[in-house]
C-alpha cells in the first residue's frame, strides 16, 4: 500500500534533492569557488591515506559505474545477464569493488578519528558524509548478499521507477514492493545527493579530465594590447582574459 | 622569433651574509597565516647542507622537473598526464615532516604559572595540532652547521664528488660554507604549470611571473612534487597550493619585491630580460653538457635593432624595452656572463641566476697536513702555519687549487660542467686583482691587465662589474618597468580585498571549504 510516507520519501525527497543539488552546486562553484577543493590531507598523513584513499576511490568509481549502467541502460544489462556465467562474473566483480569501497572508507574514517593532525582538518560535514556513506555501503553489501542478482532486478524494477522520476511522472509501484532494506538504500542515495554540494564530495565534479587534452604550458596575457588600443571600442569590452 | 619579456633576478652569493632578513620580510607579508606557517616562499640555506625541504635537490626522492625522453623530447619526471592515475594518493608528494612541523611556544605559561619550586618554562607546541611537541626540524636547521653529519654530509650534490673529495671538504681546517637564498625561479618552462591538472597555474605573458589562481586550484597537489626546487607549497588548511608571487602587486607598480628591497647585503638584482619564446622547447630538451650555454642563448640582446623591432611587434612597451636595456640581470647573466642558473639539469629554464661564490674557493690553506702544532702557552691558541692564503703571487693559483671542490659548485650551478664555474670565478678574481692594483697598489699594472685579458674582460667591464657589485644604488639594482595600467585598466578582475585575504583577484574570504 502506498502511504504518505512513501510519497514523501520517493516523490518529494528525490525532487527536493535534485533541486538542492543543482542550485547548491551552482552556488558553490560560482560564488564560493575558492572553497571548492579536494581538501587533500595527504600532506599531513601519507601512509594510511595511500591504502584508504586508493581502495575507497577505485571501489567507489566501479560501484557507481555499475549503478549508472543499470539505471541508464537497463535493457543492455539484462541482455548481458541472460547468460548465468556473465551474471555471476558481474555480481562478483561488483561485490569485490564494493568491499574495497567499504574497507577504504573504514580506514579513512578511522584515520580521521585517530590521527591528531587529521582531526584538526576535520569538519562536521566530513563526519556527516562519511557516516552517510558508511551506512549506504553497508546496506548495499548486505543487500547484495541477501537479495542476489541485484544487477538484474535493479535494471528491471528500480530503473523504471528512477526513469519515471526523470519523466516527471512518478510511478511508485515497483519501489514500494521492494524490501525495506532496499528502500532504505534508495533513500540513503537521495540523502547523499542532498548534502553533496555542501560537503567535500563536490570535488568529484571538478575532476581534472580536461588536463588530458590541454597543452602542458599555459601563458595568460592579461590584456590584448591591440584591442585595448582600439579607440573605437568601449573600455568595458577590454576585460582581462583570466576571468 | 617570438620576443617576450621576463622579470629576471640575479643573486650575488659572495655578498650574502645569511641573515634571513629576506625570509622574514616575505613571511611577514605573505605567509603569516594558518596553514602557511611552514611555508617559506623565500628561504636561505647553508651549503653544503640538505636544504628545505630536506634533500629537495634529490630528484630520485621527489621526482621533480623534466627529464629527457625519446627522440629528443622532454617529459615530466614524476608528474604529467599519466600521473592522473595517482591522483588519489600522489607518490611524489613531500609531507609536512619533509619540511618541518611548525611550532610556537606557550609563552603565557611564563607569566600565568602559579608560584612554585621551579621556574616555569615555555613549552613548544605544534601549530597544527596545538599539542606539545619535541621540535625536530626547522626551515634553517642546518644554518652555519655545515659539517654536522645530519646536514652537510647528506647534501645531494656530494654525489658528484668522489668519497675522498667529499671527505676532504669536511676536514675542519678546510671547511667552508656559503649561503644559498632561494625563491621561485619563475621558469620559462615551469614544471609546476605543466603538472597542474586543474590548469590553475599559469605564466603571465607580460612579465613572466608564475602564479597559482587560488579560485581554480583544487588541491590535486601535483605541482608540489613537480617543482624540482620545491617552491610550490600546499596549504593544508585551505586546501590550495601557494607559491612566491614575486610580490607582483609591488612589481606592477615598479617597486622591488619585499625580499629584494629588504636585502641587507644588497645581493639581489632585478631586471627585465628579453627572450625568444620559440626556442623554449629546443633549449629545454638540449644536451646536458650544453645546457648552460643554450640556456643563456635564449636570452636575446635588447640593444639589437632586429630584436627591438620584433619586441615592439609583440606589443612590448617602450618602457619595458628601456628597462631591458638597463637591466642589471642582463649585464650579469649575458653581457659579463658572471651568473649561472641553479640546477639547469632540471630543465625548467629558471630565470633566477646566481653569481657563484668566490670566497669559499679563494682562500687556500697554506699548511701541509703533517705540520706539527704547538699550543702557545700564553695566548692559548694553536701556533701553526694554517692560515688563509689570499696572496696573489700566482694569478688564479687559488682557484686551480681550491679547497672547495669546483665539482661541488658545478653540480649546483652548471649541470656538472666545471669549466662554466671556473671561468666565472676567474672573472670575479680578475676584477678583484684589477681593483687591488688600483686601490692598494701592491699588484703591478701588467699583472692586473694579464688577469683581465685571460678572462676576456676589459678595464671598462671591470669598472662596471665593480660598480654594480659594490657601489650600486637602489635604482641600479632594481630596474623595473611599471605595468601599463593606463592600458591594462585592471590586471585582475576584482580589486576589492577582504581582511585576512590570501591574495588578489578574489572577493571571497579564503576559508577552508566544506
Amino acid at each position: 500500500m502506498m502511504t504518505s510516507l512513501h510519497s514523501f520519501l520517493f516523490i518529494a525527497l528525490p525532487y527536493l534533492t535534485m533541486g538542492v543539488f543543482l542550485v547548491g552546486t551552482f552556488y558553490r562553484y560560482k560564488v564560493q569557488s575558492f572553497k571548492v577543493s579536494s581538501l587533500s590531507s595527504q600532506f599531513l598523513e601519507n601512509e594510511k591515506l595511500f591504502w584508504g584513499s586508493t581502495a575507497f576511490h577505485v571501489g567507489m568509481m566501479a560501484v557507481l559505474c555499475l549503478h549508472l549502467i543499470a539505471f541508464l541502460f537497463p535493457r543492455t544489462l539484462l541482455a548481458w545477464n541472460s547468460y548465468p556465467i556473465r551474471l555471476i562474473l558481474l555480481e562478483v566483480t561488483g561485490f569485490v569493488f564494493a568491499l574495497s569501497f567499504l574497507a577504504g572508507l573504514i580506514l579513512l574514517f578511522v584515520r580521521r578519528i585517530y590521527v591528531p593532525r587529521i582531526r584538526v582538518v576535520t569538519q562536521w560535514t566530513d563526519l556527516l558524509i562519511e557516516v552517510l556513506l558508511l551506512f549506504q555501503i553497508t546496506l548495499g553489501c548486505v543487500i547484495a548478499v541477501l537479495y542476489r542478482w541485484g544487477s538484474s532486478w535493479f535494471a528491471s524494477d528500480l530503473s523504471p521507477y528512477l526513469w519515471s522520476l526523470v519523466r516527471l511522472n512518478p510511478d511508485l509501484q515497483t519501489i514500494i514492493a521492494m524490501p525495506e532494506i532496499v528502500q532504505a538504500h534508495v533513500v540513503g542515495a537521495f540523502l547523499i545527493l542532498l548534502v553533496f554540494p555542501f560537503t567535500r564530495l563536490i570535488h568529484s565534479l571538478v575532476a581534472p579530465l580536461h588536463y588530458l587534452w590541454r597543452p602542458y604550458q599555459q601563458v595568460i596575457w592579461l590584456w590584448d594590447r591591440k584591442r585595448v588600443r582600439d579607440t573605437r571600442k568601449k573600455w568595458s569590452e577590454h576585460l582581462p582574459k583570466n576571468t | 622569433m617570438d620576443i617576450r619579456s621576463q622579470i629576471s633576478m640575479v643573486f650575488h652569493l659572495d655578498k650574502c651574509i645569511g641573515c634571513h632578513t629576506c625570509s622574514i620580510a616575505c613571511k611577514n607579508i605573505w605567509t603569516d597565516r594558518k596553514g602557511a606557517e611552514y611555508m617559506w616562499w623565500n628561504n636561505v640555506e647553508t651549503k653544503p647542507g640538505t636544504g628545505y625541504p630536506t634533500k629537495w635537490e634529490d630528484q630520485d626522492i621527489y621526482k621533480g622537473g623534466w627529464k629527457p625522453a625519446k627522440n629528443g623530447a622532454i617529459k615530466l619526471r614524476g608528474a604529467g598526464k599519466r600521473q592522473l592515475l595517482n591522483i588519489f594518493s600522489n607518490p611524489n608528494l613531500p609531507t609536512i615532516d619533509d619540511y618541518y612541523e611548525p611550532f610556537t611556544y606557550k609563552y603565557l605559561d611564563l607569566i600565568e604559572s602559579p608560584e612554585g619550586e621551579v621556574q616555569p618554562t615555555a613549552r613548544p607546541v605544534s601549530l597544527i595540532t596545538g599539542k606539545p611537541i619535541d621540535i625536530k626540524m626547522g626551515p634553517n636547521w642546518d644554518d652555519d652547521l655545515s659539517g654536522t653529519p645530519d646536514f652537510a654530509r647528506q647534501d645531494s650534490n656530494l654525489k658528484a664528488l668522489s668519497p675522498a673529495q667529499s671527505q676532504a671538504m669536511f676536514q675542519l681546517e678546510k671547511m667552508a660554507l656559503y649561503y644559498l637564498p632561494r625563491i621561485c625561479n619563475h621558469c620559462l618552462n615551469p614544471a609546476c604549470v605543466a603538472s597542474c591538472p586543474s590548469g590553475a597555474i599559469y605564466k603571465r605573458g607580460e612579465d613572466g611571473i608564475v602564479l597559482i589562481n587560488q579560485d581554480v586550484c583544487r588541491a590535486w597537489r601535483m605541482c608540489v612534487g613537480a617543482c624540482p626546487y620545491k617552491k610550490s607549497y600546499y596549504n593544508w588548511n585551505t586546501g590550495k597550493s601557494e607559491k612566491c608571487i614575486l610580490c607582483y602587486p609591488r612589481v606592477e607598480a615598479g617597486l622591488a619585491p619585499a625580499c629584494m628591497h629588504s636585502c641587507v647585503g644588497r645581493i639581489r638584482y632585478l631586471g627585465v630580460v628579453l627572450y625568444d619564446a620559440e626556442k623554449i622547447l629546443q633549449t629545454a630538451s638540449g644536451e646536458e653538457q650544453n645546457l648552460v650555454d643554450t640556456h643563456l642563448d635564449i636570452i636575446v640582446d635588447p640593444n639589437s635593432p632586429e630584436i627591438i623591432r620584433a619586441a615592439k611587434s609583440n606589443g612590448i612597451a617602450d618602457s619595458t624595452l628601456r628597462a631591458a636595456q638597463n637591466s642589471p640581470a642582463y649585464k650579469f647573466v649575458k653581457q659579463w656572463r658572471l651568473a649561472l642558473p641553479l640546477h639547469p639539469e632540471f630543465r625548467t629554464l629558471p630565470m633566477l641566476f646566481y653569481v657563484p661564490p668566490l670566497l669559499p674557493v679563494m682562500a687556500s690553506v697554506a699548511a701541509k697536513d703533517n705540520d706539527p702544532k704547538s699550543l702557545n702557552p700564553i695566548a692559548k691558541i694553536w701556533d701553526d702555519t694554517r692560515v688563509y692564503d689570499t696572496s696573489m703571487d700566482k694569478v688564479f693559483g687559488t682557484i686551480d687549487e681550491a679547497r672547495f671542490p669546483l665539482k661541488y659548485l658545478a653540480s649546483l650551478f652548471s649541470a656538472g660542467d666545471e669549466a662554466q664555474v671556473k671561468i666565472r670565478l676567474k672573472k670575479l678574481m680578475a676584477v678583484r686583482i684589477y681593483r687591488r692594483h688600483l686601490t692598494v697598489g701592491d699588484i703591478q699594472a701588467n699583472q692586473a691587465t694579464q688577469a683581465l685579458d685571460e678572462v676576456g674582460l676589459t678595464a671598462k667591464d671591470a669598472d662596471a662589474i665593480y660598480y654594480l657589485t659594490s657601489l650600486a644604488q637602489f635604482d641600479d639594482r632594481f630596474v623595473i618597468p611599471a605595468s601599463h595600467r593606463e592600458q591594462a585598466l585592471e590586471m585582475l578582475e576584482f580589486t576589492g580585498d577582504v581582511k585576512g585575504c590570501t591574495g588578489f583577484g578574489t572577493k571571497e574570504h579564503p576559508g577552508r571549504g566544506p
